[in-house]
């Protein structure tokens, strides 16, 4: 079995890229990318175009290698990737969107984020103007007896994001899932497009507002590992503070919402309160509830004083006290394990097909956690275990949620316990010639992927990948044969990101 | 669930003091409200949420409405699921090219009188994400609004300051000037 150094060394190496390597490739080894991927010996990390260029993220899982391989199309083509190995179909969707760089063999030649209201194609590469008028979408087909369509969205029911799905139901199971989604994209990578690194780290913390921490957390060490920047202790620390609060939060809140969309309320009015005191203390700490706008390139823009300190301590205790409770309450009522063993349930070869990460990825035997995997300071030297179950239901779902919630106090005791003093920043030495950089960050929800080219200090090109791109399919693919009422149930334990997703 | 249960009721309950709705939101209101609308609602309006476009973060927030601590119920506000039952829309983000046409059929689907409300600095004129070639800009380029509450994402008090001034001026019947 060739390894992936072998792939780079049959390439040409681009000498400006960290951390990992990038090898500018031939259609030929492309090709023989692609159909490793296929065969499931490599994993898909991400895959973004450029006007002329398509580029893939590959793992190899059992040695944690990664590296980039790039393709030049000045066709305008490039051979699908999709078509071997379908979690590239919808990036390849994209990939045309935004840049009309076409896959040929792609089996689904849909757009995917353009609904054809942009007044403009191919918005980053080649623009044309749009047609004024929008064409329907064509959903797949599902042909039987008795089969009825539910159409849901995208403005839901809830307080939620905007999406579409498309039910196919007998009776009152599902058949089919297909959604289309794309609503709410706002061009964020168009956007950061020749901007300065301060304003470019901010539109990254609004990608996805509840992983605002992970996304600036990602930015900036990728835009680091472009600049070579070494970033003080005290900064890699506080960052890694706020990564793990913000996990809490988020944890804390998907628990309860889980149980509220099996109507077990009571678990989820302590859930949010739990929560709140998170917010409360990161405000209190941070100066923002959500600890937007904190991490910038080069560290942290803002201290942990004595009483921010004291006031996350507190709430850790509280949190300590109270939370064991509503486990065993979740534990020991049947009602609820009644909804939620057994449903929704992903087989953990999807999972490691799709490279899922977070707890969907860990609820169905894949183990990839970016803070052990790739073990980068201080996670490197902080003890904490990463859960992993294989029943892939939503109640594995709600368990890891329940784990990793244990071993973000423990994390962020050991963080307050060893916090180095000194600076909390270094400057962003610009440099005028071209430099690459890429980071992966372990966000609430799985991996976050950010990857930048920097030239003259402003941005030539950012993508930044949500985890959700390759968690959405599967909750396609979880929910079939469940009944329609267990939908909610099902995608609030995915809880995948909308605008992340459709950036 | 038991002894969960009954140690709230000896507990201190967690919920807070109602802020006083803020100045410039009851200016702003004093356009909006009617006599008609008095005599209609009562002391209660239902709030749909509509996300146009948001990164999710005012969601959050508004989210945290629900919570113990801020416990919108108590001022006869509620969340419903669907524009029909709404008197107010809460509309949250960029409005992004894609969901213009969602919003505009939203709001035409909730019954007159409505308020619109639009949360978060995106919702005034596009915040961060204005000049995108997806993005519409603010609500108002799409819809008429009627308040608006800043912030990255304002927080649940001040979104809470927000909507009692509506309710207020809702309760007051106040005239046009």
């Amino acid at each position: 079995m060739p390894s992936l150094i072998d792939l780079m060394l049959e390439g040409r190496g681009v000498r400006q890229h960290r951390p990992w390597p990038r090898a500018m490739v031939d259609a030929q080894l492309w090709k023989f990318a692609a159909s490793e991927l296929g065969q499931g010996r490599w994993s898909l990390l991400d895959f973004w175009g450029e006007p002329a260029t398509v580029h893939m993220a590959i793992m190899d899982e059992h040695t944690a290698e990664i590296v980039v391989v790039s393709l030049d199309c000045p066709d305008r083509n490039y051979p699908s990737v999709g078509k071997h190995h379908p979690p590239a179909l919808r990036l390849e969707r994209t990939i045309n969107d935004l840049f009309g760089l076409s896959a040929e063999g792609l089996p689904d030649t849909r757009p995917w984020l353009d609904h054809d209201r942009w007044g403009v194609h191919f918005p980053l590469g080649n623009r044309v103007d749009g047609s004024s008028r929008a064409v329907p979408y064509r959903f797949l087909p599902a042909e039987g007896d008795g089969l009825h369509q539910i159409a849901v969205g995208p403005v839901h029911a809830g307080i939620i994001e905007p999406g579409h799905f498309r039910f196919t139901a007998s009776g009152e199971t599902v058949v089919r899932l297909e959604q289309r989604l794309g609503y709410t994209h706002k061009g964020i990578e168009g956007l950061m497009t020749g901007e300065s690194l301060e304003r470019a780290v901010e539109l990254a913390g609004r990608v996805s507002g509840d992983s605002t921490v992970a996304y600036a957390y990602a930015f900036s060490r990728a835009a680091e590992a472009a600049l070579e920047l070494v970033v003080p202790d005290r900064a890699v620390w506080l960052r890694a503070l706020l990564a793990e609060l913000e996990r809490l939060a988020n944890h804390l809140g998907d628990i309860g919402g889980i149980c509220n969309d099996a109507s077990f309320t009571l678990i989820h009015a302590h859930c949010s309160v739990l929560r709140e005191s998170v917010l409360r203390a990161s405000n209190t700490a941070f100066g923002h509830r959500l600890m937007r706008d904190v991490i910038i390139p080069g560290g942290v823009n803002h201290e942990l004083d004595d009483e921010g300190r004291e006031i996350i301590r507190t709430t850790l205790d509280n949190i300590r006290l109270r939370f064991p409770a509503l486990v065993d309450l979740y534990d020991n009522t049947a009602s609820l394990q009644d909804r939620t063993v057994d449903t929704g349930v992903l087989k953990p070869a999807l999972a490691r097909q799709y490279a899922a990460g977070g707890f969907i990825g860990r609820g169905s035997g894949r183990s990839f956690d970016a803070r052990r995997t790739l073990a980068h300071p201080p996670y490197d030297s902080l003890r904490f275990e990463v859960p992993v179950l294989t029943e892939g239901d939503v109640n594995a779902r709600v368990w890891i949620r329940v784990r990793e919630v244990e071993q973000s106090l423990s994390l962020i005791d050991q963080i307050l316990g060893r916090l180095p003093e000194g600076p909390l920043s270094t400057d962003a030495k610009l440099r005028p010639e071209a430099r690459e950089g890429m980071a992966i960050v372990e966000g609430f929800r799985g991996d976050v992927l950010v990857w930048l080219r920097l030239r003259d200090g402003r941005i030539e090109r950012c993508r930044l990948r949500d985890p959700s791109w390759f968690q959405w399919p599967l909750l396609e693919a979880a929910i079939e044969n469940n009944i329609v009422a267990d939908f909610p149930l099902c995608n609030k334990s995915f809880n995948c990101s909308y605008s992340g997703q459709d950036l | 669930m038991r002894k969960l249960l009954f140690e709230s009721l000896f507990r201190q309950p967690f919920t807070e003091q109602a802020p006083s709705p803020d100045d410039a939101a009851m200016a702003e209101l004093a356009a909006a409200v009617g006599h008609a609308a008095r005599r209609r609602l009562g002391r209660s309006l239902s709030i749909r949420e509509v996300d146009a476009g948001s990164c999710n973060g005012c969601e959050l927030e508004i989210h945290a409405l629900n919570n113990a601590y801020y416990d919108v119920e108590r001022f006869g506000l509620r969340f419903v699921a669907s524009p029909r039952h709404a008197d107010v829309l809460m509309v949250t983000g960029p409005v992004t090219r894609n969901m213009r046409d969602a919003l505009e059929r939203t709001y035409h689907a909730t019954p007159n009188p409505k308020w619109v409300v639009a949360i978060g600095d995106c919702a005034r004129d596009g915040g961060c994400f204005a000049g995108s070639y997806a993005v519409v800009g603010g609500v108002s380029e799409v819809i008429p609004v009627d308040l608006h509450i800043p912030g990255c994402p304002p927080s649940p008090m001040a979104m809470l300051g927000g909507v009692l001034a509506l309710l207020e001026r809702v309760d007051a019947g106040a005239v046009l000037p």
